[in-house]
């Protein structure tokens, strides 16, 4: 019994190892085995062609009713376990409509999928409380990480995308980017790039008041990525997820966090087009989560237009 | 999406909640009538907005006659209602309740609603009811009481039990209280609501457990499988802009200031207007086009966004990623000429396809101004603000 156990433990520490040296990215890299969601469908056909073209690993696709048929040169199953058994999914984006989107992400999360997309918006917000419930009745460490809905997806530059976003204006490079807003990360992966800063995974959380991974959790992740050197957190105002982030951050992170918080100007009861961003208790403006962001040790952008420079500026400092 | 209070005590009746005798009028006859019709010597009449602090504004009268009704209804309908929660422009009243006044014992409150934090409803009482639950909060935290809910299980009874002993509901009034407690979750889990708040809850002088004001509110993204609750909105509750920005497709929220914004995506639409802010202006608007815009959408957001009177300059900024700066681009041009467009206009275009979309704008002969940065296009827009206003004099 014993040497078993140990063999084991020496076999884990050995791949730990393994995975370090070859520096594999968080979540997704070049090998990720990807099947699409939805694959059938005018966006899902659309953006998993993207995501080929980009180079990602995709395998296949999951269109209940269609399953046996080909699509863009790769099979469709019935399934989701279909997928995982024949072709080995690791990973799955999620285009289905709003209406059959959980669902679909709690079929990705019991057949054995490893990180699930949602790209779906406007997913009800207590569909969403089923599949978080649902996800924590796995154990930690067979539980499926899921990031979205209504977000832009996860993209290691030069290696895999498994999203929406314009590939090309994403260099890699050593910063990991978090943020809830598509366009916005979009923003400051341009604005690294022109100061000549790359990136080593982007991930869109989105901007719906319950989902899959917050911010703190995606910090977790670019923590245990020896790539990464410093992390920038794009937030914006309404929930404590930023000021959860940042006291995360304080306790058990090694490496630098910066931040911007968008909604400066947003008045506190309107909904700022996310179903999340909108200020309803104390704590949630913008200008309130810089100032607890800042007592946390973090670097805040002080505008939208510097989320490049400042990131520049903490990375001359290493 | 809001519902009215009377909408409200509808659902909650329907799940075992015992509310006042009423009924609903929409001219001064049919709120004499309503009085008539109704039992007993107090009437109040209750404006019928969609805002909390109706009572301060003046929006909640009690009246002991019925020519009082008749003076109370005369003086609320048709009116404008201005609370802090509705903004200066304040809420058209054109629908009253008018209930039977209920003698009070004690004030409670009760509400459910999502805890982001923790993914689960959340139940909150307090035996001090009557005041704005956040005021309470900030003042005395420890009458607070909230207990969260497993999704999975629902509320059990035991949790009901403990929030009723919380808010002081002895032997006698327990039962009751269960039944209100558990119809109320019900009703929030079952309709797709994101808020459920009654306060206050009342026991009245005849002992009886009563709604006495009822607010509820839904998730828009669950109404497509709640038609019921759909068609209970009133569109006279929200700026018109809005609703016609909904019917197209954008998302927009009418501000004070008076630059106009044209921008894809929340996020990057919020740190637009910060950066508007910073550079010294006001951003009229919050306007997300969405991905995918089309010329059509570009046109209608447009238009939303200069039929605000005030508005002396406008800017777009897109950073395409599904979207394509040359169909941004070629849908501006068209935009400002069908519209004849007078004030200055700032784009800047960025992303998928960001030289033909140039190209474009630059080719149009209109008087375009272009941007290349956020920073750039905010100062550009602002400067063409001021200029605007040092003409007017």
């Amino acid at each position: 019994m014993l040497p078993r156990k140990w063999l084991k433990h020496a076999t884990k520490w050995l791949q730990n190892k393994v995975k370090g040296n070859n520096k594999v990215a968080i979540l997704i890299n070049e090998n990720t085995r990807i099947i699409v969601q939805g694959f059938t469908g005018r966006i899902g056909t659309f953006h998993a062609q993207e995501m080929i073209d980009y180079g990602s690993k995709v395998v296949g696709g999951v269109t209940p009713g269609k399953g046996g048929q080909t699509h863009l040169g790769l099979p469709v199953f019935n399934t989701v376990k279909e997928a995982v058994e024949q072709v080995g999914a690791e990973a799955s984006i999620v285009f289905v409509p709003p209406a059959f989107a959980a669902d679909s992400i709690m079929e990705a999360a019991d057949a054995g999928i490893k990180y699930c997309v949602s790209i779906t918006d406007g997913i009800p917000t207590q569909d969403m409380m089923t599949v978080k419930s649902f996800l924590r009745r796995f154990p930690k460490d067979q539980r499926m990480m899921m990031t979205g809905p209504n977000c832009a997806g996860t993209i290691s530059p030069g290696r895999a995308m498994l999203g929406i976003m314009p590939g090309h204006i994403y260099m890699r490079g050593n910063v990991g980017i978090v943020g809830r807003s598509g366009t916005l990360g979009y923003e400051a992966a341009d604005q690294m790039r022109r100061l000549g800063i790359g990136i080593t995974t982007s991930v869109g959380i989105g901007g719906d008041p319950i989902i899959g991974s917050s911010h703190r959790d995606v910090l977790e992740k670019l923590e245990q990525d020896p790539e990464t050197k410093v992390a920038l957190m794009i937030g914006e105002i309404g929930g404590p997820q930023e000021v959860e982030a940042g006291i995360f951050a304080k306790e058990n992170m090694t490496k630098p966090l910066v931040a911007y918080i968008a909604g400066l100007t947003a008045p506190a009861g309107r909904r700022m087009g996310h179903a999340g961003a909108i200020i309803s208790s104390a704590g949630e403006s913008a200008a309130e989560k810089v100032e607890r962001l800042k007592e946390l040790g973090v670097t805040i952008c002080p505008t939208p237009s510097l989320m490049g420079q400042t990131v520049a500026e903490v990375l001359a400092k290493l | 999406m809001d519902i009215h209070e009377y909408q409200a005590k509808e659902i909650l009746a329907q799940y075992g909640v015992k509310i006042a005798e009423g009924g609903i009028a929409h001219t001064v006859e049919e709120a004499v009538q309503r009085s008539r019709e109704i039992d007993g010597n107090v009437w109040v009449v209750k404006a019928q907005i969609h805002s909390g602090a109706r009572g301060k504004a003046g929006g909640i009268k009690v009246c002991k006659t019925h020519p009082e009704v008749e003076a109370a209804a005369t003086a609320l309908l048709g009116k404008k209602l201005v609370t802090h929660q509705t903004g200066p422009a304040g809420k058209l009243c054109s629908k009253l309740y008018i209930e039977a006044g209920t003698e009070i014992a004690r004030e409670l409150y009760l509400s459910f609603l999502i805890d982001r934090s923790h993914e689960r409803v959340i139940m909150v009482g307090s035996a001090q009811g009557g005041m704005e639950i956040e005021r309470l909060a900030a003042t005395d935290p420890n009458a607070i009481v909230k207990i969260h809910i497993e999704p999975a299980v629902g509320l059990q009874d035991f949790q009901a039990r403990t929030m009723a002993f919380a808010l002081g509901l002895g032997e006698d009034l327990l039962n009751h209280a269960v039944k209100t407690i558990k119809g109320c979750y019900r009703a929030l889990r079952d309709l797709d609501a994101n808020i459920l708040e009654i306060n206050p809850l009342v026991v009245t002088k005849n002992n009886e457990l009563m709604a006495l004001d009822a607010k509820m509110s839904f998730d828009e993204n669950a109404l497509f499988r709640r038609q019921k609750i759909a068609e209970l909105r009133d569109k006279t509750q929200i700026d018109p802009r809005e609703v016609a920005a909904a019917e197209a497709g954008l998302s927009y929220v009418g501000l004070d200031g008076d630059i106009g914004c044209m921008i894809n995506g929340a996020g990057l639409a919020m740190a637009t207007m910060d950066m508007i802010k910073l550079a010294g202006g006001e951003p009229a608007n919050f306007l997300d086009v969405g991905g995918g815009a089309s010329a059509e959408r570009t046109e209608k957001a447009f238009r939303l966004v200069l039929a605000d009177q005030g508005v002396k300059a406008m800017l777009v900024n897109i950073f395409a990623g599904i979207n394509r700066c040359d169909w941004i681009a070629e849908g501006v041009v068209q935009a400002v000429k069908n519209i004849d467009m007078k004030i200055p206009l700032v784009v800047r275009l960025s992303g998928t396809n960001v030289e033909e979309g140039r190209r474009i704008i630059a080719g149009s002969g209109l008087p375009i101004i272009t941007a290349e940065t956020l920073a750039d296009a905010a100062e550009k827009v602002v400067k063409a603000r001021n200029e605007v206003v040092a003409k007017q004099g």
